[in-house]
């Protein structure tokens, strides 16, 4: 029962990640990208409809995460608390700027919100890559199952290595350029004309970034985690989740080059579902591997909440995924097609 | 200061600040579904721009709402740590049951209802407005129902180690002390919204402006207003007074300030809780009023404070007490001005009483502090357990988390809210200035 929550709650954050990984990225490249005011309030609104609901599954993977697994919730969100009050405050501004953007013609508000817009999101993108790297690296758990991180200590992956150390920064920007291609590819899908053109090229630049740090964090990845290996060495058929990603990786590439979009984006998808997978296979049973003695690792039966509470969670959890998705898909179709800014102006 | 207060801070800072925007919008859904009904059995076009107006002020108090929203169920692991692993397992539920059955129900909707009413056409229209009433209402049901759960812990049972293990899904939703607070507190938010409302449209009619649309908000603001005041004080309020009778007994004495077990106890109406000398300095009191409130019998005996050990009574006597005399002057207030403003609205005098409006449109900010004073009355009354009988609320906190680190972060979130608060009257008070009655222009907000 743990192994299926271990599964459902990646599951949900894998989805996070690609659903507002889109609008993410969208907003990191936004400055690049869209030059007029125009081409800016068209990628807006390509996201507008959709973006919010794209952060819930943030909090209902968070919630998820809660009652599953309540030590392992309890454990890193106190051992991460100042860079999650930092992600919390770009959250912040960032729904703010999207929100607020257009209630005011000034040639300064819109280039203020659209600033803020982009570095909150593209500064997401790295804080969300460097959390992951601390996941895979690994934190100074003690016997209680806690611990407490500083920000950066000098860099290095020594004992007293802090939430920012050179693997974790590179995994950050891999995660940016992850995002930055996803992104790009999703304005394609949504955009026509010259702001279709620009999004494209970003993409096919920025894959070049992407590849190269998908090929040096997958090779360090195997060095610094050991349980990586040892995950995929004893049970070979997850090998289907790194080719996955490496198949979108390849497709997104390939696509874009043939202007076919969508299937762009979707393989821009995959790639992030597989890159995901892959981590979460390989580190499974832990959960948060500890960096100084494995046997304080947090896993996924000592972190799990007991099993009553997990056997009853599904029976709710399961139609209520059912539910959202079916939203999803209506919300998806009904917002379907290119942005037209002469369309229905919303209120 | 030390850490856990820091903590305690920290929580009741960016609670007390989100809950603003939830309690207007909670309630305005079920005003706005009103005004889309109104406008679907007369057919008159009147009630859909004003059903648009109230959307474009919805939308922005709920885009403050799920930005300030976020960092709660954050707070809970980052600052709270050793209460989510205690208790993750239950409230856990609730918090995910929140986020998978209201949130995407609501976020999804949302974009249909702002951005859809041409392509959707009227019925489709009215379902959006009514699935994000729906949604909305539900989300208040799940945090309710979480927070009944910390002020009487239902379902549960406590495993080898200590630890709070989930035993009845059931237990935990149909928890007794949910009903009577969950009624009161949703009803709580359509007094705000009611009188948001009809301040507004009081607003329209004392500058001569947008005139229509002022008779409109006022007359919907008041009768809604009437019907959600009364039952405020009852059956709601009158309801989870005795939850808090039969399950906080030395709540109900400090929120009394009644230090001594008394047959036949007064009801204070003004006084001030004395503590080092436990009693009530300059006491007002109706005779046997409280005895008879409680248990309907004049004489019938109230445990006052020194019934319980001074462990178990709440942390902060004196902010409870005044929380609680704040909230219940303000809703007999609200009562009395409502009714005040019906009886014109009947005899048709409302729109030209200029003293009358004046009064409705100056109420603006007094449901918010009634609101926040009952959510304080609740909170504090609950100490010094976070959850009540079983976990108290220094065994809670975070174990790593500095005074000085929480501190920064609690410093943090006020500069931030301080500018969302700056940007958000701003924006309201350019709609409300531009009124219902501007034509549609090109420009929107995204969401």
């Amino acid at each position: 029962m743990e192994t299926v929550w271990f599964c459902l709650v990646a599951v949900m954050i894998a989805m996070y990640v690609v659903l507002d990984g889109f609008d993410l990225g969208a907003g990191a490249v936004h400055l690049f990208v869209a030059r007029t005011d125009a081409e800016r309030r068209a990628v807006l609104r390509s996201i507008g409809p959709v973006w919010d609901g794209n952060e819930v599954w943030l909090l209902a993977g968070g919630g998820t995460l809660y009652f599953a697994f309540p030590a392992l919730y309890a454990s890193s969100f106190s051992g991460f608390y100042l860079p999650l009050m930092m992600v919390l405050w770009l959250l912040i501004l960032r729904g703010i700027a999207i929100e607020f953007r257009d209630h005011v013609q000034s040639l300064v508000w819109q280039p203020l919100w659209d600033g803020v817009f982009s570095l909150a999101s593209a500064l997401l993108a790295i804080f969300f890559g460097a959390a992951l790297g601390n996941v895979v690296r690994g934190v100074p758990l003690d016997r209680a199952g806690t611990f407490f991180l500083p920000l950066w200590t000098d860099f290095t992956m020594g004992k007293d290595a802090g939430i920012l150390d050179w693997y974790t920064v590179l995994i950050a920007i891999a995660a940016l350029a992850t995002l930055a291609v996803h992104g790009a590819l999703w304005i394609a899908l949504k955009t026509e004309g010259e702001l279709e053109l620009r999004a494209r090229r970003i993409a096919a630049r920025a894959w070049w970034g992407l590849a190269a740090s998908v090929i040096l964090i997958t090779l360090v990845s195997f060095q610094i985690q050991p349980q990586l290996k040892a995950s995929f060495q004893a049970r070979p058929w997850g090998c289907v989740f790194p080719i996955l990603a490496l198949a979108g990786l390849v497709g997104a590439r390939l696509m874009n080059s043939r202007l076919q979009e969508l299937g762009a984006f979707l393989c821009s998808c995959l790639f992030i579902l597989g890159m995901l997978t892959s981590v979460a296979f390989g580190l499974f049973p832990y959960v948060l591997p500890s960096n100084s003695d494995p046997a304080l690792s947090l896993t996924v039966s000592n972190a799990a909440a007991p099993l009553y509470g997990l056997k009853v969670g599904l029976m709710w959890f399961i139609p209520g995924m059912l539910l959202a998705i079916g939203y999803f898909v209506y919300t998806y179709r009904s917002f379907s097609g290119k942005v037209n800014l002469d369309d229905e102006a919303p209120y | 200061m030390d850490a856990l207060t820091v903590h305690r801070l920290h929580f009741a800072f960016t609670v007390t600040f989100h809950y603003l925007f939830p309690q207007l919008t909670m309630g305005l859904a079920l005003l706005i579904l009103i005004l889309k009904t109104m406008a679907m059995r007369t057919g008159n076009e009147h009630y859909n721009r004003a059903a648009r107006f109230w959307a474009k002020i919805f939308a922005v108090n709920f885009a403050m709402g799920v930005v300030t929203g976020i960092p709660l169920e954050f707070q809970f692991g980052t600052n709270w740590a050793r209460f989510s692993k205690a208790a993750g397992g239950v409230i856990g539920q609730t918090l995910a049951m929140e986020g998978v059955f209201s949130f995407f129900l609501e976020s999804s909707f949302l974009g249909a209802f702002l951005f859809g009413e041409k392509r959707l056409g009227p019925k489709a229209h009215w379902v959006s407005a009514f699935l994000v009433f729906a949604g909305s209402w539900l989300s208040g049901f799940f945090i309710v129902a979480t927070d009944a759960w910390m002020q009487h812990p239902t379902g549960y049972r406590i495993g080898g180690h200590g630890e709070i293990l989930l035993s009845s899904l059931w237990g935990l939703l149909l928890n007794p002390w949910l009903f009577w607070q969950y009624l009161h507190n949703m009803i709580g938010s359509v007094v705000t919204a009611s009188f948001v409302m009809a301040s507004v449209g009081a607003f329209y009619l004392l500058t001569r402006k947008h005139e229509e649309s002022g008779r409109t908000f006022v007359r919907l603001g008041v009768i809604a207003g009437t019907v959600s005041t009364v039952l405020m004080a009852f059956p709601t309020g009158d309801g989870q007074v005795h939850n808090i009778v039969s399950n906080q007994p030395p709540t109900l004495a400090a929120m009394e300030g009644l230090f001594h077990t008394a047959q036949g106890a007064g009801l204070v109406i003004v006084g001030q809780p004395d503590i080092d000398n436990r009693r009530l300095d300059n006491p007002l009191t109706v005779p046997n009023a409280l005895s008879f409130l409680t248990y309907q019998r004049w004489k019938a005996e109230v445990k006052g404070l020194d019934a319980f050990p001074p462990d178990r009574w709440p942390d902060n006597i004196p902010l409870l007490y005044y929380s609680y005399h704040i909230m219940v002057g303000l809703g007999t207030i609200f009562i009395a001005v409502m009714a005040l403003a019906s009886l014109n609205l009947w005899r048709g005098a409302l729109y030209r009483s200029r003293p009358v409006l004046w009064l409705i449109m100056l109420m603006l900010p007094f449901p918010y502090i009634a609101t926040t004073a009952g959510w304080i009355t609740a909170e504090v009354g609950r100490q010094p357990w976070l959850v009540y009988g079983i976990m108290r609320t220094l065994e809670g906190s975070s174990p790593h988390i500095s005074a000085g680190n929480a501190l920064f972060t609690l410093i943090g979130f006020m500069g931030i809210y301080t500018i969302l608060a700056i940007l958000f009257l701003f924006l309201v008070y350019r709609e409300i200035e531009q009124g219902p009655e501007r034509p549609e222009g090109p420009l929107s907000p995204a969401i």
